[in-house]
């Protein structure tokens, strides 16, 4: 019987075939937590009385959510994370490495594996073709223990994009717009499988993008067919050896299916307090922007900061509005820095900040004050998100922001290209 | 459905807290109290806070939370179905949860149960049969069933949560 990707991948790491609705035990191949979650998964190992993890050169800790440590108790958490990893020869990804969904998709994660973590945005890797998905600390914990998890075998939406996006509209405008229409559980324990014509003109941080805000559907992965983009991308990160071809059988079992024509979407906004509140940007009204963050797992790369530089080139932030750009790894801000965009930035009015999770968490480097707004580029805007539940979060991609950012309102880049 | 000699209450009684849809993992573990992840106790003081003010407060051992829509949106955070059993909740019920809260539930042996909570009030009195599927308003005089659990979830729970399925088998065995 012809297999969705997910039903190809679990069956590989289950050792028979399975199909939707089937459960198994499965072996993973990457398995992280970072430092929010991860000293639960400890304490968890620790009960089970596990001394060692099964696969070690596998296994990571990511010190991002708070990093560099703004309280003692935090900074005492990422001991406990760095002696674990130490004890077990595990990875560790400390203070300025990045978020750890980045750093997965650069050095770890490939086409074809099983990657689990205990952070919801583990999806993020399914733009490469795995199949990835969050967890909590116990889960998390028995995977670091014995590489295995048990795993639904998900019914699975396809999704195809079709048409290319006109000027101005980007990635995140199209998930966003997925996500208003299927709604924050649209996707609840299903995979959502990415196809469509525009997936070939797709760069990898637009899937990235994508497969990263998968889960704010419900999805529990979001997973593009491996090809020569994704193979481009490995080689690029001195890993083409873990390329490997797998897309879905012809004849593969889609729960449903939605098309979405790119060309006649425009710019999209998530309002508060949940993902799917969206309004495209023409039905908008004007909303003042007290803070611009630019970064996170959603929209941290390099392209990002490329897109925002180049519509803040020569330009200055608004005087009402701080502008905050938090490039989403050590590697994509090397970069940045080499290409000039960084100077760009700063020059601009924007404040750096070392690569990791930034202002996103709400536990430092940016926490709103009382009836402040954000605008973000980041995958959530629930009440409180930020640190303050009496602000208010609206979501975009960095196009968007950077040019409401020289505005000081949320405003229509068209206007500028 | 849930075996007699477990160490999780089968007859559950308490009084009903209502919430509406979507009440996110953000809501229940709020991120400004990131620092008290690792002090369980002091961060189930602030369970709900920003859903709830004074839910914390009222709530007593064997109440239950009842919701709406997508209950546990957002992160994977274990802390927030940890600190719900913490703060002494005997379950929680909604017409429908996010996946990563309801497995992490499971995990941890907080019965996570659906059923039509449009039928329940602010304050009802509440009696959950666990092995029988059904809740009883006792205020208001009827009976609600919830939805099954997968077989993996009731073994999983039988046996107290993933850590003691774990150790108990020296591995899975689902």
């Amino acid at each position: 019987m012809d297999k969705t990707i997910s039903e190809k991948i679990i069956s590989e790491h289950a050792g028979r075939d399975v199909f939707a609705g089937d459960i198994a035990v499965v072996d993973v191949d990457v398995v992280m937590a970072q430092d929010g979650t991860g000293p639960l998964a400890v304490s968890q190992l620790k009960k089970m009385s596990f001394d060692k993890v099964k696969n070690p050169s596998k296994s990571i800790f990511f010190i991002d959510h708070a990093a560099p440590s703004p309280r003692k108790e935090l900074s005492n958490s990422h001991i406990v994370l760095r002696q674990y990893a130490e004890n077990c020869g595990m990875v560790l990804s400390d203070v300025g490495e990045g978020v750890c969904h980045q750093i997965l998709v650069e050095d770890f994660a490939a086409p074809g594996e099983i990657v689990i973590g205990a952070d919801s945005h583990t999806c993020t890797s399914g733009a490469l073709g795995a199949f990835a998905t969050g967890m909590g600390s116990t889960d998390i914990a028995v995977g670091f223990a014995l590489a295995k998890t048990w795993l639904m075998v998900p019914q699975t939406i396809k999704v195809n994009f079709n048409n290319n996006p006109l000027k101005g509209v980007y990635a995140k405008d199209l998930i966003i717009y997925l996500i208003g229409k299927i709604t924050a559980e649209g996707a609840t324990y299903k995979a959502l499988e990415f196809g469509g014509s525009f997936i070939k003109n797709m760069t990898i941080d637009d899937r990235f993008t994508i497969s990263n805000m998968a889960v704010e559907a419900g999805a529990k992965a979001g997973i593009f067919a491996s090809d020569e983009i994704t193979e481009k991308f490995l080689e690029s990160q001195g890993r083409g050896k873990q390329y490997k071809e797998i897309s879905a059988d012809k004849n593969a079992n889609y729960e449903q299916i939605i098309d979405i024509n790119c060309s006649e979407i425009e710019p999209m906004i998530s309002m508060p307090h949940t993902v799917d509140n969206v309004c495209p940007i023409s039905q908008m009204e004007k909303v003042k922007v007290d803070q611009v963050l630019i970064g996170t797992c959603t929209n941290g790369r390099l392209s990002d900061l490329k897109i925002a530089s180049d519509i803040l080139k020569g330009k200055k932030v608004n005087k009402n509005t701080r502008l905050i750009v938090v490039p989403a790894s050590k590697k994509v801000y090397l970069e940045a820095l080499k290409e000039g965009i960084i100077e760009t930035l700063v020059e601009s009015g924007a404040a750096i900040q070392s690569p990791g999770c930034g202002p996103c968490v709400g536990v430092h480097q940016g926490i709103l004050g009382d009836g402040e707004v954000c605008l973000s580029t980041q995958n959530r805007n629930f009440k409180g998100r930020m640190g303050n539940p009496d602000s208010f979060i609206y979501l975009s991609s960095p196009a968007t922001a950077a040019y409401s950012a020289i505005k000081g309102y949320i405003a229509d880049v068209r206007e500028i290209l | 459905m849930i075996k007699q000699d477990d160490s999780i209450k089968k007859i559950l009684r308490g009084k009903s807290f209502k919430f509406g849809d979507d009440i996110s993992t953000d809501l229940i573990a709020p991120g400004r109290y990131f620092h008290l992840r690792s002090n369980l106790n002091e961060l189930a003081k602030h369970v709900l806070e920003d859903a709830d003010e004074e839910f914390a407060g009222k709530v007593n051992n064997g109440d239950f939370i009842v919701a709406g829509r997508n209950f546990g949106l957002g992160s994977s955070r274990e802390h927030a179905p940890a600190i719900i059993k913490l703060a002494g909740v005997g379950a929680v019920l909604a017409k429908s949860f996010a996946r990563i809260f309801f497995r992490n539930s499971i995990n941890i042996g907080l019965p996570v149960l659906v059923c039509d909570t449009d039928k329940i009030d602010k304050d009802d009195e509440l009696e959950i049969d666990l092995s029988k599927g059904i809740i009883k308003d006792l205020k208001k005089n009827i009976e609600l069933k919830f939805k099954a659990l997968p077989d993996v979830m009731i073994k999983l729970l039988n046996d107290g949560g993933l850590v003691e399925h774990i150790t108990k088998n020296k591995g899975f065995n689902l």
